[in-house]
């Protein structure tokens, strides 16, 4: 793999994923669309991890740790964001993120 | 060889980021929990391909097999069966993320990614006395030790984070039954099911 697909080529999959996810956190009105974007960020980042241990440290192990640890910390917010959402639904019967506005000033 | 590893790899990556543009365009939301999951495997894939095994089989553990399985329980729980008023799931001025997202790609991370000069470790770790290096790719035993040693607090933190997540979703989620219908004890459905006799 190393020697025959550049490490530009990686990271440019992950800054793809990671720019596909940025839209969709930013363009979805529904919490859970928001909820996917991030995940999808998330993914990215473990990628360009997982790629920089490959190609510049493999005798490391810092960056598996670091991607484990990023896979730990998305399935608690994945967890206690849908927590939330459904928490939201049920108190205001939607989960349109511009509906949700009892703390606008 | 090296061009059957960069076919597969293009393949895996047009997988991913199509999977990925189908999660943030799809205007079922079910449909883009799905193609959530394809990307997910995509990545996974990738994985592989870049021989981290472990981290492949962590990613279908837990982004295929939970994270996905949660979205879409959330997603039955609150939506309507039908979807109605899912065709408008895209915010007004979408194209103000989209502008964001593409100027973000084009002007800062794909000009810096292709400018720097990344120091490439010698490709193909040496066979094991050959040149005197050994150079053993980490593997899962590394790992495994390195969260028992060097990174043992952020282990430990990660573990009570994990707590923490796991109590709070919780709490948040709970519905108050015992203000809706009463929720009898097993004494009062014991003394409930003697009493037809």
């Amino acid at each position: 793999m190393i020697d025959s697909v550049p490490l530009e080529w990686v990271l440019l999959v992950a800054a793809a994923l990671f720019c596909v996810g940025l839209y969709g956190a930013l363009a979805r009105r529904n919490a859970i669309g928001i909820l996917m974007g991030v995940e999808l960020m998330l993914n990215s980042v473990n990628i360009n991890l997982v790629a920089f241990w490959r190609y510049l440290e493999p005798h490391q192990v810092t960056g598996l740790v670091f991607a484990i640890f990023i896979i730990t910390v998305a399935a608690v917010e994945a967890a206690v964001g849908l927590a939330m959402i459904i928490a939201i639904y049920r108190s205001w019967q939607t989960v349109n993120v511009d509906a949700v506005d009892s703390m606008k000033g | 060889m090296q061009l059957l590893v960069q076919v597969i790899f293009v393949l895996i990556a047009a997988e991913i980021v199509g999977a990925a543009v189908m999660v943030v365009t799809a205007k079922n939301i079910v449909h883009a929990a799905l193609w959530l999951i394809a990307s997910f495997c995509g990545v996974g894939a990738l994985y592989l391909l870049l021989e981290a095994e472990f981290l492949a089989v962590v990613q279908v553990l837990v982004y295929v097999g939970a994270i996905s399985i949660l979205m879409l329980f959330a997603i039955m729980l609150t939506r309507h069966v039908t979807g109605k008023g899912a065709e408008t799931s895209l915010y007004q001025r979408w194209w103000v993320g989209l502008i964001v997202a593409a100027v973000l790609f084009a002007a800062v991370i794909a000009p810096t990614v292709l400018a720097h000069p990344w120091e490439t470790a010698t490709a193909a770790p040496a066979l094991p006395g050959e040149t005197g290096q050994p150079a053993a790719m980490a593997g899962i035993v590394d790992l495994g030790r390195a969260f028992v040693e060097e990174y043992l607090l952020p282990f430990e933190i990660a573990a009570v984070l994990l707590l923490v997540g796991l109590v709070g979703a919780i709490v948040i989620a709970f519905e108050e039954r015992a203000a809706r219908r009463h929720i009898p004890t097993l004494a009062e459905e014991v003394a409930h099911r003697r009493q037809p006799e």
